[in-house]
């Protein structure tokens, strides 16, 4: 952890190098998911409900999974880049180093540019919470730091899966971005208001709906089984999963060039 | 003590002509070949010597070195370096050795040179007073004194090299790999270079294996020359011992480097 700590504060020295651009690009991806969220109020001004989930719900949900996806994306850059990492050799320096690898790959690529869609989604989260009609009390209030986090570690390992696949073909593939990028998108809305096929598949294959859903469900007072908060937990065992397989790909690692 | 015991590794190489319709092709019928990169490598370093590890290009320098260092893992054959074998105990053997790429950089490209020492000092945990001697003693055997404040980037490449050497070396491994420490050096930084790692070998010890295609590298630095060709071991042996081989008669007078040009000719394995 301490390593970590330092591996950031050197990010942050070298960002200090280029201030400008990095203000630039903190501005820039400020406004690009500040449009989603200015998307998702004018749909609302034409709409009151989708599905029964009136424009607070929706927020809320909507401001978790920014906030989710920023947070990882934010830590977990390092898998992103992965496969560029490969072709450049830098991956050899890891194996180089007496440290985890994965430890050293997050450390070496944590992404400070992420502040911009946090900040979104911090926005977001404020205005829904303060819109909903919610009675907050501590089950509720760590319920949805259940979800954030829970989130978090769902998007991290399946970063992991998709960086997995660079040791088997060197090649970064979309699939995993459609995973990503596409649960984030439809992530805004409450998953079963696209039926139960895509219930079903976000629930055993990619556990999305622990994360969303349900946990959801608890915090909007739609149910009382309290059961529910505590489902973001299983993202563990997802996670154990990716890394399992994360393991399996090390061992087939065959480097590239010179 | 280093020993490789009939050591193989092959990799899979895709193939196809060139063009448009032979890359759509390919999507879906790939060709592959097996190139054999390395087959049965054996040979035994003991602690403290200088070995000169050439061959031409693609030979196998670097698949062997990557082995060494622990990031293969060899199809077959066994390797034990100080006891261990390096792709099992990986974080135990690192620790105890130091790799320069000669085109790899390892220092954080924006920050300074000194602030990326003190990472390295993290990463690998070095006690603060062993960090403290080591690179005073490093700074001033490769004269980084003026560069140390300078981010990596602005460096010049002799300069880039001095401190990277200084980098493989902070937490004192037993064992150095350098793989084309001089390459692209002018001739002062890399008489410096030079230098220094005969100066390493000498005081500490240090088990250095060297791969070059620079032969002044290999006369100034290695008492042992390992010379490898398509894979395989070709000749272990001093360099007077590979000058005989070479000058089976014609000129006698011939350049090193125009005596290793003919020895790859003859062996046929270029």
């Amino acid at each position: 952890m301490k390593l970590y700590c330092k591996y950031i504060s050197a990010i942050l020295k070298s960002t200090m190098e280029y201030k400008l651009s990095f203000f630039l690009m903190v501005i820039g991806r400020f406004l690009i998911s500040f449009s989603e969220f200015i998307a998702l109020s004018f749909l609302f001004s034409g709409f009151t409900q989708i599905k029964g989930y009136t424009y607070s719900d929706i927020l809320l949900c909507f401001s978790v999974m920014q906030m989710s996806f920023a947070i990882a994306e934010c830590i977990g850059r390092g898998f992103k880049v992965f496969s560029s990492m490969v072709k450049r050799g830098e991956f050899d320096r890891i194996l180089l180093r007496p440290r985890s690898t994965i430890l050293q790959l997050l450390g070496m690529r944590f992404d400070l540019g992420r502040i911009g869609p946090l900040a979104t989604a911090i926005i977001t989260l404020i205005i829904g919470v303060r819109k909903s009609q919610i009675l907050w009390n501590t089950g509720r209030i760590i319920t949805l730091f259940f979800m954030i986090s829970g989130g978090t570690l769902l998007f991290l390992s399946l970063f992991m899966f998709g960086a997995t696949f660079c040791f088997f073909s060197i090649e970064e593939t979309e699939l995993t971005n459609v995973l990503t990028y596409g649960a984030k998108e439809h992530g805004k809305y409450p998953i079963d208001v696209y039926g139960k096929g895509i219930m079903r598949f976000c629930t055993y294959i990619i556990p999305y709906t622990l994360i969303q859903y349900y946990p959801l469900l608890y915090l909007l007072g739609k149910t009382d089984n309290w059961l529910y908060a505590l489902y973001p937990f299983s993202v563990v065992f997802f996670l154990l999963l990716c890394y399992g397989f994360w393991r399996l790909g090390l061992r087939n690692y065959k480097s590239c060039g010179a | 003590m280093i020993t490789m015991e009939n050591v193989c590794k092959s990799y899979k190489v895709a193939k196809r002509n060139a063009g448009l319709k032979e890359a759509c092709k390919s999507l879906f019928h790939r060709e592959t070949e097996k190139i054999q990169a390395l087959s049965n490598i054996s040979f035994t370093i003991q602690d403290g010597e200088m070995v000169g590890y050439i061959g031409p290009n693609g030979a196998g320098k670097s698949s062997t070195i990557k082995i060494l260092s622990g990031i293969l893992t060899p199809d077959s054959g066994t390797c034990m370096i100080n006891g261990r074998i390096p792709w099992k105990n990986r974080i135990q053997h690192v620790k105890e050795i130091g790799v320069v790429f000669g085109q790899r950089s390892q220092l954080w490209w924006d920050i300074p040179v000194i602030d990326s020492f003190e990472l390295l000092k993290d990463i690998y945990s070095i006690p603060t007073p062993n960090y403290n001697r080591k690179l005073e003693e490093l700074t001033e055997l490769l004269q980084l004194q003026e560069i140390l404040k300078t981010p990596t980037r602005q460096l010049s490449l002799g300069q880039r090299m001095r401190c990277e050497i200084a980098a493989s070396l902070l937490h004192e491994p037993k064992l150095l790999f350098l793989d084309e420490p001089t390459i692209g050096l002018d001739a002062v930084s890399k008489l410096a270079v030079r230098d220094f790692i005969k100066k390493m070998n000498a005081e500490h010890g240090t088990t250095v294996i060297l791969t070059t295609h620079d032969m002044q590298d290999i006369e100034a630095l290695a008492n042992r020359v390992i010379l490898i060709g398509r894979g395989k071991v070709l000749l272990d042996g001093t360099l007077d011992d590979m000058r005989r081989t070479a000058q089976s008669g014609e000129n006698t007078n011939a350049s090193l480097d125009q005596l290793v040009a003919d020895l790859y000719q003859n062996m046929n394995i270029l």
